[in-house]
């Protein structure tokens, strides 16, 4: 991978009997982006009437059969391949046994031996700029339950099953996070790598990416503590406040004598608490066997090549791409390639831009960056908008970039075109002619004003004279002001220059 | 001569000839039936949508628009769910489930025009070789012991499909077979039925058992008559992942007599301790008449074969308990509301549900599953599932098909062995080891012993080669000539 990995840097929580640290792993639930189920031909939209996407199959009736759905295996080899890991070419799928109204079979479809994928890894940044690697231990595909509603009626529990046989790839990390911020900025970096994939919408307020985190504490560098399991965290800031709040109850309760014992828990997001959901001894026993049903999944080289082949370029690679070919900043890039509807904005912005222009990217690669982040993003923050909403299109925003890269307009005058484009949806040029903005570069008339500029204002001249060489800016600026903004700077320096020495 | 007493392909020459029609057909059954009610046979009749079917391929003769089963009534195992019609499964739980859909199979008979003659009994999900576990009470067998009033079990679990033909209303039912089911009770009843290779029905729409034994096959009373069916019934099914998506052989034309040359295996390890001298020279004497027909008969070996029912009893219970789980009172079936909680209505609703063999198997599944007992029962039973079925490749690397007695004895007396259930389960003994290895197998009737009671022999064949397997069974069919029919004792004069 050629990423310069730091070692990290763990959280230390300080206890009573000294300083402690966290051991953080994690399994994300995915769903996967496919317009059908798993196992059934039944519609996964979000939002639907209850009962209204059930299948045969999803209900369970008797004598139904499962039958892979094909796409949503292209989908979980897509993403292991962008977590750059092991496919494994036989895979099997398990059922899951237990029982509960919203699981009708009483088993879920699962892999437990044979996963789809296998060991993989992520790189994550962290604020300080430390990169840091976090081991995948596995991905794969299961079927989701459908939903329990207590809320309906006083005494009976109701069911949904539109979520029932929903395709999910359960993505397991290695225990390798050893700070909140590493827990958030894992999630945060695996929904970049999965949406850039198009494998899953990343929604978390939809259950479309949720988390089990399993956290343990110990004294720095010694043996692993016992890891208790935090179920279904359904948010970046609920993943790092459950970890902290369990860290801390760990802790405290090591120090006060206790032992911890390996459970499973809930994170209660109103009160900011985790608590006991069961035991280990509670536990269920799932009785995973081989699901008859269904023969072993068997993938051939040349299918995972294929796939392989229309993988898109992934956060990290376009980061580095931005960096050495686009020379634009470390920061921007980092910022450019975070969400996917970013990037895939900056790359049409770049490539109308060069069409405009006829510049090559790495001409005009930072001033793009510094007009999309610094401007629009300013623009659309203000707004509460999100890039695809944006009233500036990509190619827009290019036609404005290639006015200024043109000197057409000032640094100055962009500002306000800009606005005017976000506030109006016309396109540069047309508000350019309309707010006469154009810039003017004509000598003739710039000298006029720089004329004038000089004779109006015969003290500051003389301070020029007398070595005081600041002034300079002074008189670009009357300039400027005559002109309103419309000179062109590089011009009026010169001018000015020339005068003023003459 | 008697409408009943035709072979579907006298049938469909029949209907062919316009001498009959469907409607003459499935009246001609319906009132065999009626007048058959004391063995139990059917869990639910369908008289209306029998004519009424009949009445369509009467209209389809008249078009010369037949089909290749057009008219000929077939009864179904109520193991097929079928549109419309309520589908046991003989279980209390799912005593009044009326599915929505028509399972693959069924719906391939009624496509080439086969009539639906009512749901047949059987035992409870298809758990029993006796027919004894069913809700709706035993099928009683059509043969009786000479002299001997008695009720005779039919076999199991399709024990009401080989009654119904066995007894003339039917001339063919549609039976499944997970270890047995289809074999040892067309032996009983002195019928033929074939279960075909794992994979070549659709499993889809049947209710499950143990899903990597389970599958259908026909039960009639000759051996081309089965071929006509499963050529209606087989076929690859995409909503069946474990269906095989290969050609169908056209079956009845592989009944060609003619076996010189073939080379036939007596599994030496068939021979069990205290195996009846009648059962032993039925399967001497079916080896004698392929010899006399032309086949090269030898011994092979089946080293494995002892292992076989212990493992099947490990497989096919562990299954079933993961199967079964969907029958919790939430969507559909019996719900019992127990204490009110949701423990106890699963409890409530379960133990009332299923009954004591069903509730059984469910706990061996359970338990052979279980963290801890998984290696020991449930992988070590599959490591010799697969060493069983490389027995079979072994052997058909020698030979082209096998030859055994189908069951270790004649029909049983009811509740003669209810009680002991390892008594029971070695009455798949033969038939167990071809389920385990999805190889095909079919029993022929091949005399009745000297109690005046039917007596079968099995043949197995090579992974989708029914073909050779119809072929040596229709020799076997010729040789036997059997000819005898049950007295109607059930028929009041």
């Amino acid at each position: 991978m050629g990423q310069a990995v730091t070692e990290p840097a763990p959280q230390l929580f300080d206890g009573a009997t000294g300083k402690w640290e966290v051991v953080i792993g994690l399994e994300v639930h995915a769903q996967v982006s496919s317009q059908s189920k798993l196992f059934s031909g039944a519609a996964t939209e979000f939002g639907a009437e209850p009962n209204s996407q059930v299948s045969l199959v999803d209900a369970a009736m008797p004598g139904m059969l499962p039958v892979i759905n094909a796409y949503c295996i292209e989908q979980a080899v897509r993403t292991g391949l962008g977590l750059k890991a092991a496919v494994n070419l036989r895979s099997v799928f398990d059922r899951k046994n237990y029982f509960y109204p919203d699981l009708p079979a009483g088993y879920q479809i699962s892999q437990f031996k044979q996963p789809i994928v296998g060991e993989g890894e992520i790189f994550i940044e962290l604020a300080d700029g430390a990169v840091r690697r976090v081991g995948i231990e596995r991905l794969h595909l299961e079927q989701d339950a459908g939903k329990s509603l207590h809320d309906q009626h006083p005494k009976f529990t109701y069911v949904d099953l539109n979520r029932s046989g929903v395709a999910l790839m359960e993505i397991v990390s290695k225990p390798d996070m050893r700070s909140s911020e590493e827990a958030g900025a894992y999630v945060r970096k695996l929904r970049t790598i999965l949406r850039y994939l198009g494998t899953c919408d990343g929604n978390m307020d939809q259950g479309s990416m949720r988390a089990d985190v399993n956290v343990s504490v110990r004294k720095p560098g010694g043996a692993l503590g016992t890891r208790c399991e935090i179920k279904n965290v359904n948010s970046m800031r609920f993943i790092q406040q459950a970890v902290e709040y369990e860290a801390r109850r760990q802790i405290e309760v090591i120090e006060g004598g206790g032992t911890i014992a390996q459970e499973t828990r809930l994170y209660d997001a109103n009160t900011g608490v985790t608590r006991s959901m069961r035991s280990k001894e509670e536990a269920h026993d799932y009785r995973y066997f081989p699901d008859p049903d269904l023969l072993p999944l068997v993938l051939t080289q040349a299918e995972v090549d294929a796939i392989k082949a229309t993988l898109p370029e992934l956060p990290d690679e376009k980061r580095r791409r931005l960096e050495n070919e686009l020379k634009i900043s470390p920061y921007l890039a980092k910022v450019l390639v975070a969400e996917k509807e970013t990037a895939d904005y900056f790359e049409v912005l770049v490539a109308e831009a060069g069409k405009r222009t006829g510049k090559k990217p790495a001409e005009m690669g930072q001033d793009s960056a510094n007009l999309l982040v610094m401007e629009l993003f300013g623009l659309l923050n203000k707004d509460g908008r999100t890039i695809e909403a944006s009233p500036v299109s990509a190619a827009a925003l290019a036609g404005l970039l290639a006015l200024r890269l043109d000197g057409t307009i000032s640094g100055l005058a962009s500002k306000e075109v800009l606005a005017e484009m976000f506030a109006t949806g016309k396109d540069a040029a047309s508000v350019v002619d309309e707010k006469g903005l154009r810039q003017v570069s004509d000598t003739g008339e710039i000298e006029r004003l720089v004329d004038q500029a000089i004779a109006d204002n015969p003290k500051q001249l003389a301070q020029f004279k007398a070595g005081k060489e600041t002034m300079l800016g002074f008189f670009v600026g009357q300039v400027m002001k005559m002109s309103q903004g419309r000179a062109n700077p590089a011009v009026v320096n010169d001018l000015l220059r020339k005068k003023l020495a003459g | 001569m008697e409408l009943n007493d035709l072979t579907i392909a006298e049938m469909q020459d029949g209907l062919r000839a316009r001498k009959f029609s469907a409607t003459e057909l499935a009246k001609a059954a319906l009132a065999a039936a009626d007048r058959a009610k004391v063995m139990n046979i059917f869990i639910t009749e369908t008289h209306e949508r029998t004519l009424a079917m009949a009445a369509e391929s009467d209209q389809r003769f008249a078009k010369g628009m037949a089909r290749p089963l057009d008219g000929v009534p077939v009864a179904m195992k109520d193991l097929f769910c079928t549109k419309g019609v309520r589908t046991t499964a003989a279980s209390h739980i799912l005593d009044a489930f009326v599915p929505t859909y028509e399972s693959t199979v069924s719906a391939n008979l009624w496509r080439d025009g086969a009539v639906l003659l009512g749901k047949t009994n059987l035992d409870e999900f298809a758990m029993g070789s006796s027919n004894e576990t069913s809700f709706f009470g035993p099928v009683e067998n059509p043969w009786r012991k000479l002299g001997d009033a008695r009720s005779r079990v039919p076999g199991g679990s399709s024990g009401g499909s080989a009654a119904v033909v066995a007894a003339r209303i039917a001339p063919g039912a549609t039976g499944t077979d997970t270890g047995g089911s289809i074999r040892q009770p067309a032996a009983f009843c002195g019928i033929a039925g074939i279960k075909p290779t794992y994979g070549r029905c659709s499993r889809w729409g049947i209710v499950a058992f143990a899903s990597s034994l389970d599958q259908a096959g026909p039960m009639a009373r000759t051996v081309r008559d089965c071929a006509i069916l499963l050529q209606s019934m087989a076929g690859y099914d995409a909503k069946d992942s474990t269906s095989a998506d290969l050609p169908v052989p056209d079956f009845a034309t592989a009944i060609t007599g003619d076996i010189r040359g073939l080379k036939i295996g007596i599994p030496t390890e068939y021979r069990v301790d205290g195996m009846p001298a009648e059962i032993a020279a039925v399967w001497d004497r079916g080896a004698q008449w392929l010899r006399d027909a032309g086949a090269e008969v030898r011994p092979v070996h089946l080293p494995m074969t002892k292992y076989a029912l212990p493992t099947y009893y490990i497989v096919a219970p562990a299954e079933a308990s993961s199967n079964l789980a969907r029958y919790d009172g939430v969507r559909f079936g019996l719900r019992v509301p127990g204490t009110g909680d949701l423990t106890g209505m699963y409890e409530a609703t379960r133990g009332e549900g299923f009954g004591k063999e069903v509730r059984r198997r469910i706990l061996i599944g359970t338990y052979v599953l279980s963290a801890g007992y998984y290696d020991a029962y449930y992988l070590k039973a599959q490591r010799v599932r697969s060493l069983i079925a490389r027995d079979f490749q072994k052997a058909f690397e020698q030979v082209d098909a096998l030859l055994t007695p189908t069951a270790p004895s004649e029909a049983f007396a009811r509740g003669e062995k209810s009680g002991d259930p390892i008594s029971m389960y070695l009455n798949d003994v033969f038939t167990v080891p071809a389920s385990l290895a999805g190889i095909p197998g079919m029993s022929v009737p091949a005399g009745l012993s000297g109690n005046g009671l039917p007596l079968g022999l099995q043949v197995l064949g090579r992974a989708y080669d029914e073909e050779t397997v119809f072929r040596v069974a229709g020799v076997l069919e010729q040789a036997a000539a059997f000819a005898a029919k049950p007295e109607p004792w059930w028929v009041k004069p």
